[in-house]
């Protein structure tokens, strides 16, 4: 069937209907990652978002249901140049295909999505529409874009109650570290970058707002146990509990959405628990801390991303997926420094709070997908509980 | 960090010879790194033997010598120039290896110099086969398990711990020279005989054999500072146990999840992290195709032929990033060249699929096994990007210049389903075509896999074209359907022979339905950011991103060479590379087409614009459709780019310089003798004939021994001497194995002195640079004769006619640009053989030589530029100072069961130069560059043919003078001592031990001397005796002239440390 997207500056691409049978409006992204499409797809981050794959052949293995980051799909739909009609992994679950049509995720495929990204890039980041429907009115459907709004997705992704991820007792449990594994003939466990248990009994609150599971995953696997919130969690619940550390998770849309979550970030800043954020917490810590935050024309996302770290000049290449940056002009170096910047285009990547035992990032140690080379962030945050 | 201020004169070391294993990508990454070297204001010494390189070029590098690459000349070479510091690890594994002898030698701590890019203590963690396995057990990376031995008997007794089959890799060697895998204990044996010989440390890896598992590489870079990234991963579509030089590859990889993705990157960052190399490197792993299971096989520490792949895969320039690591950059300090926006430490994103396909040299060996194993035996390779793997595939192969264009063009319909099953077992270079038709007699995905393990995936990508190409066959040639076979990049002239439609209707279909190629960039960024170099790749499915400016300037198209391939290697990348910059110095703008990732034409920043594709006339055509050139040049691009003339014409290109029908005038043999007729200059008798029959005729008319040749090729391909009816039989069988456009040539055989003249002539005057003459008589290839310049053994009054000749027929011609010749002189009687008014492999060699720039000048006189304008005096120039003889040299050891012995038809790999002031100095450096080290044990073997005897009596006799002990079968022995030469007599093979096989296999011989009786039966004694000594490492000569040189180069006791060592930039 052929299926039609059309861009809010009136540009149509046509190519082949995937997916789900259904219309969708939403804002499109892309991504430049070359593995790792299962992960983009259940990646509560893109919620509100329709994510074109930039390499084209997308679905060469399928979808591995034990790599998903979250339970379902939250983007709202998928564009690729080329779905592969062979998935082939040993793990292979099933094919984009289906998972698509079971969690009713519309998609096109056969476009030129390299034409679409550059168009992305050049214009920034736009509303567009998937549909079916060759007969479509165009004044009618710019008018749809326009009024398009991500609004307030964290509260659609978050958990709707918390829940608690207990860390491992041995190394063994996370599966077999990575390199070590010896084929047995069995299926076997997906194998572990952690290499040391140095989270054993510390209790961790995380505040949900829209997370990849492998942030909790690195920490449990590191031997904390990980308290799970919902987004609308109060801070002085989460205090209640006692945590040793909290962590302010990635999620999905304009920070200045999030409206009264900011306010109870703002009370766990003011409390001494040490507090690591990653994305869209780091953007709520820097908001809710007096910082401005402002939308890149067409945003990072992808895992490539050269960040320095400003306290020794390392290079890390990570996994990112931000449309919306801190203003490193708005900060107030009382209260916050720039810890890491990106060395494209200078843009922040994160930021030490002064005095506190508080630290955020924009970009993903927890990978998946992408490089892992910033994973020692988390025994960082350990260290500082 | 900042340039290290203390860096001021670099050494860097080449890779010497072009040999299969080690080819075009060094001069590609040493020429990268130079410039990059240069553009920091670091002075820069480069050495290396290769002649035909880009490298060696004045402009490259300050200081060059083409010297051969032993370590008495590097230290010889270090105390004349007195570099601070020394970059080997861009010249291959010759070059990290003599850089590592420096150092452990003390000599560079002796004097001062540092080891830039890398310390010995990596090349040594690196390459030392214990030394690696135990830096990798102590950082958790797995290795296959594996055991280093130094003798047969320890390697036996180990594979029984571990089982067969077992992995056998020689440390210290290229290209897994010498490696096989073993299956029973006799292959052990005979294996691991062989590595332990050829292994710089008498070392041979036994391992446990991972063959089938999935082989993926990544190209990491690292930085001082410890920063560290990935450029790309690549996945051999051939599983373990095919040489990655030798498999299709894929980049990036298709089938690996993040997870397994991820997890092999962070293994290739700890490693190159742990051994401390500072550079690019190259990790190889074996990953389990159903488990997490990976080993790691192997790391180059060093740039190689999977970088220049990467480099020109992603746009990332490893090499010249490479070299600001070592002058003390950081990844963050260093600018992509390609987007000018981003930094050195961003990972290349690619939005399209690339697929590399090896170029092996079967056609050119046709007694050789074409079984594929860990040992590299590929001579070259072609690239192909498009936005999709089928398209990739398509495009690759038509690249090849092997007459395939598509997964029919090897014909298994004749097998049934069981004999594919078999056939499917055997791993050769049709192993892609026999699945295509496994897939089309609908064998199961499942069965092919588990046969070759080739991953599904792939299986089902060549399933996609055998439906395609049933459906052109079957339907009716929809719009749709067109559109389709097009995005898959099946070229028109299959889609015309699959649906019975000539190739003008499918060109006026695709017209009528706008169904044009376009035009994408890599841009190393997926289109993150806008990229500022125009490097561009065709696909059918998308708008075009190639828009020609209107800057006033002319444009003009420089067709590339295609593949690496015996007969037309480095050399015409050197001329299509110089053509084009003497385009841009003449205001041009400069276009380059071509698909060889290996070379410095397809670097990003050497024309104005570069299109990576195929060369054939339709890829060519979608080009010149967008870009509209003013003209496109042929004469620099080897055979593959004057195949274009015609169909550039019909296209309205003008061809510049030397007309078409000119070209044709010099290769068409009734117009050319008329225009010897003409021009009144004589050559051998001959007819132009198609069949056996009359080619039989022919060479009766003119009597045994004839020349047998098609016309139209390059390097004498299919070129024989036949002495018999029989034989001209069987040659004409081997040329009209693909049918033959052109008639066959067949020629009275001349035996004389073969000479060859490579000149400019700007359609009046003739600019003659100097006469080559070959050691070796008429009869052997001129690309496996030894070439002295100036000429030496002939009369001045030869020379002149040479020279008269030379520009009777070039004028005749009415040749703009460049011509080669050949002649045979018999006495004062002058011959010619063959004329190519195009360039020819010895341009670069006599450029360099003579100090005369003929590329540039050839370049100028094509743009209307006169001789005399150009400050030259026309005709014969007066010899340089110099005496330069190039070597060639072979790669036989590499292709199993190829025949060795010289004739007609091209052998050589690649060659190398010895300059001195004198002939004899020369001869010496050629040959110690060669890797003729005489004397060792002072014992030869002598075996040659009965017309043979008489001379070799003379030859036996100067080497009894040297004191070598002289070894000869029965009749050569009974002649020798005849005369008075003592010769042992040794048994021949079927005869009793000690055969003339043990005291080859006894590792005493220095040298054989062997020349073959006719014709090519691969079980006479001669052919196993000469390939058991290519095999077992000994030097064998088939012709009497080159052991004749060599004796004169042993008598002038010419030693290294009397070498003087020649900077020839300072020639001019």
């Amino acid at each position: 069937m052929k299926a039609f997207l059309i861009l809010e500056d009136g540009t149509v691409f046509s190519g082949t209907h995937i997916g789900a049978d259904k219309e969708v409006v939403s804002e499109i992204v892309f991504n430049t990652s070359m593995a790792g499409y299962p992960e983009v797809l259940t990646d509560p981050s893109y919620a509100g978002q329709a994510v074109c794959m930039t390499y084209p052949l997308i679905g060469n293995y399928g979808v591995v249901t034990e790599d998903m980051e979250s339970v379902r799909p939250w983007l709202d739909g998928l564009i690729v140049r080329e779905l592969s009609r062979m998935p082939s992994n040993f793990r292979t679950d099933m094919s984009i295909q289906d998972f698509l049509e079971k969690y009713e995720i519309p998609g096109i495929s056969g476009i030129d999505t390299r034409a679409l990204t550059r168009l992305l890039r050049d214009s920034g980041t736009m509303n567009g529409l998937i549909t079916t429907n060759a007969d479509y009115d165009m004044a009618e459907v710019k008018a749809r874009l326009s009024a398009y709004r991500t609004g307030e997705v964290v509260k659609k992704v978050t958990c709707k109650e918390k829940y608690t991820v207990n860390g491992s007792k041995t190394l063994e449990e996370n599966g077999p570290i990575s390199g070590s594994s010896v084929y047995t003939g069995e299926k076997e466990m997906r194998p572990s970058m952690v290499k040391k248990l140095n989270g054993t009994g510390k209790k961790i609150a995380m505040l949900d707002l829209g997370l990849k599971v492998n942030i909790v995953r690195s920490l449990a696997q590191r031997g904390c146990d990980v308290t799970v919130y919902p987004a609308t969690t109060s801070a002085e619940e989460i205090l209640k509990s006692n945590p040793d550390g909290i962590m302010l998770s990635n999620g999905p849309g304009d920070p200045k959405d999030c409206g009264t979550i900011i306010d109870e970030v703002r009370k766990l800043y003011e409390s001494d628990v040490p507090i690591f954020a990653i994305c869209l917490g780091h953007q709520l810590m820097a908001l809710a801390t007096g910082a401005n935050t402002y939308k890149l024309k067409y945003g990072h996302r992808g895992g490539n991303h050269p960040v320095k770290d400003l306290a020794d000049g390392r290079v890390y290449i990570s996994s990112q997926n931000h449309g919306y940056v801190v203003d490193m002009d708005s900060l107030d170096p009382k209260v916050a420094t720039p810890a890491f910047i990106n060395v494209n285009d200078g843009t922040n990547e994160g930021l030490n709070y002064t005095g506190k035992k508080v630290f955020t990032v924009q970009f993903h140690p927890e990978a998946c997908p992408g490089p892992q080379d910033s994973g020692y962030l988390f025994d960082r945050f350990i260290e500082m509980l | 960090m900042p340039k290290n201020p203390d860096v001021k004169k670099v050494l860097v070391i080449g890779s010497g010879p072009i040999v299969i294993g080690q080819a075009a990508e060094f001069d590609y990454a040493g020429t990268q790194a130079c410039r990059s070297l240069k553009e920091e204001g670091v002075e820069v010494v480069l050495i290396n033997s290769n002649p035909a390189t880009i490298m060696t070029d004045g402009d490259i590098a300050d200081h060059v010598y083409i010297e051969p690459l032993t370590i008495e000349v590097l230290k010889k070479l270090i105390l004349k120039e007195k570099p601070d510091s020394i970059l080997p690890n861009m010249g291959g594994q010759a070059g990290l290896n003599l850089g590592m002898e420096l150092e452990e030698s003390g000599f560079l701590k002796e004097h001062n110099v540092k080891l830039l890019g890398t310390t010995a203590e990596t090349i040594r963690k690196a390459e030392d086969r214990q030394a690696f396995k135990d830096t990798m057990e102590a950082i958790g990376e797995p290795c296959a398990p594996s055991k280093v031995v130094e003798t047969v008997e320890d390697g036996v007794a180990f594979t029984k711990t571990i089982g067969y089959p077992v992995v056998l890799r020689p440390a210290y060697t290229l290209g897994g020279s010498g490696g096989g895998i073993a299956h029973n204990q006799i292959e052990l044996e005979e294996i691991l005989e062989n590595g332990l010989r050829l292994s710089r440390v008498g070392q041979v890896l036994v391992e446990r054999c991972i063959a089938g598992w999935k082989e993926i590489e990544y190209e990491v870079m690292r930085d001082s500072a410890g920063n560290v990234i990935t450029v790309c991963n690549m996945e051999n579509i051939d599983p373990v146990g095919v040489h990655t030089g030798d498999s299709i590859v894929v980049a990036p990889s298709q089938t690996l999840s993040d997870k397994e993705y991820q997890m092999l990157r962070s293994s290739a960052l700890n490693i190159i992290s742990a051994l401390g190399i500072t550079g690019g490197c190259n990790v190889q792993f074996a990953l389990h195709p159903t488990s997490f299971e990976y080993c790691v096989i192997e790391v180059n520490p060093r740039v190689s032929r999977s970088s220049a792949l990467a480099s020109k895969a992603t746009g990332y320039p490893i090499a010249k990033v490479s070299a600001k690591i070592a002058l003390g950059y950081t990844l963050d300090e260093i600018k992509n060249a390609v987007t000018g926006k981003t930094y050195a430490s961003f990972e290349p994103a690619l939005d399209y699929c690339v697929v590399k396909m090896p170029r092996l040299p079967f056609d050119k060996f046709l007694t050789a096994k074409r079984t594929l194993t860990t040992q590299m035996k590929a001579t070259g390779e072609v690239m192909s990007i498009c936005s999709n793997f089928e398209g990739g595939l398509m495009k690759a192969l038509r690249s090849l210049e092997q007459h395939v264009d598509c997964l029919r063009s090897y014909d298994f319909t004749a097998l049934s389903k069981e004999e594919l099953l078999e056939r499917l077992t055997k791993v050769d270079d049709m192993r892609i075509f026999v699945i295509a038709e496994a897939v089309r007699k609908g064998l199961s995905y499942e069965d092919i896999h588990r046969i070759t393990m080739v991953d599904n995936w792939f299986i089902d990508k060549i399933a996609i074209l055998t439906e395609m190409e049933a459906r052109l066959e079957s339907e009716e040639l929809s719009e749709e359907l067109l559109r389709e076979a097009k995005r898959l990049e099946f070229p028109d002239n299959v889609i015309a022979r699959l649906s019975g439609k000539a190739e003008s209707e499918i060109k006026a279909l695709r017209q009528q339905y706008h169904i044009q190629a376009a035009f994408k960039t890599v841009d190393t960024c997926a289109a993150e950011f806008a990229a500022e170099t125009p490097y561009y790749y065709s696909i059918f499915d998308g708008e075009n991103e190639s828009l020609p400016e209107s800057n006033g300037r002319k444009k003009v198209m420089v067709l590339g060479s295609g593949p690496i391939r015996i007969g037309q290697g480095v050399e015409f990348d050197y001329c299509s590379v110089h053509a084009t910059w003497a385009f841009a110095r003449a205001g041009y703008e400069t276009i380059i087409v071509n698909n060889n990732p290996e070379t410095v034409s397809t670097d990003f920043d050497i024309a104005d614009k570069l299109y990576f594709e195929p060369l054939t006339p339709e890829d060519v055509e979608n080009i010149v459709n967008i870009e509209k050139p003013d003209g496109a040049v042929v004469q620099f691009g080897g055979q593959t780019a004057i195949k274009l003339t015609e169909a550039l014409m019909k296209m309205g290109v003008e061809i510049l310089g030397t007309k078409a029908e000119d070209v044709d005038a010099a290769e068409d043999r009734e117009l050319f003798d008329r225009i010897l007729e003409e021009t009144e200059i004589p050559r051998a008798a001959g007819g132009t004939v198609f069949t056996a029959e009359e080619a039989k005729a022919v060479a009766n008319r003119l009597g045994y021994p004839v020349l047998v040749r098609p016309s139209y090729v390059l390097g004498g391909q299919g070129m024989q001497i036949a002495l018999s009816d029989a034989e001209v039989e069987e040659f004409m069988a081997v040329i009209n194995r693909y049918t033959q456009e052109h008639p066959v040539l067949v020629d009275k055989y001349l035996m004389g002195k073969e000479l060859e003249v490579d000149a400019v002539c700007d359609g009046e005057d003739i600019l003659i640079p100097g006469i080559m003459e070959h050691v070796e008589r008429t009869g052997v290839h001129s690309g496996d004769s030894i070439s002295v310049y100036p000429a030496h053994t002939i009369a001045d009054t030869v020379k002149e006619r040479i020279a008269e000749y030379s520009r009777r027929l070039a004028k005749a011609l009415h040749v703009k640009g460049l011509i080669n010749i050949q002649f045979i002189a018999i006495g004062e009687d002058v011959y010619v053989i063959e004329v190519n008014p195009r360039s020819s492999r010895t341009v670069p060699y006599i450029s360099k030589v003579t100090g005369i720039p003929i590329v540039d000048l050839a370049t100028q006189v094509i743009l209307g530029k006169k001789i005399r304008e150009l400050g030259y005096e026309p005709g014969l120039q007066p010899n340089a100072g110099y005496v330069a003889i190039k070597m060639p040299v072979f790669s036989f050891e590499k292709i199993r069961g190829a025949e060795i012995s010289l004739g007609p038809e091209m052998k050589s790999t690649g060659e190398c130069l010895g300059i001195g002031k004198t002939f004899d100095e020369a001869l010496y450096k050629a040959f110690i560059g060669a890797g003729f080290d005489l004397p060792k044990h002072k014992q030869i073997i002598i075996t040659v043919k009965d017309a043979d005897k008489g001379e070799a009596i003379s030859i036996g006799r100067r080497f009894a003078k040297l004191g070598y002990t002289i070894y000869a079968t029965r009749s050569t022995a009974a002649a020798l001592n005849d005369s008075g030469v003592k010769a042992r007599k040794v048994n021949k093979i079927h005869q009793e031990s000690p055969t003339v096989m043990d005291l080859l296999l006894g590792h005493r011989i220095d040298l054989v001397i062997d020349t073959p009786t006719q014709g090519r039966d691969k079980s006479r004694d001669g052919f196993l005796i000469r390939r058991t000594a290519i095999e077992t490492g000994v030097n064998c000569l088939t012709s009497l002239d080159t052991a004749n040189a060599l004796l004169s180069s042993l008598e002038a006791k010419e030693n290294e440390d009397a070498l003087e060592l020649v900077d020839i930039t300072k020639i001019l």
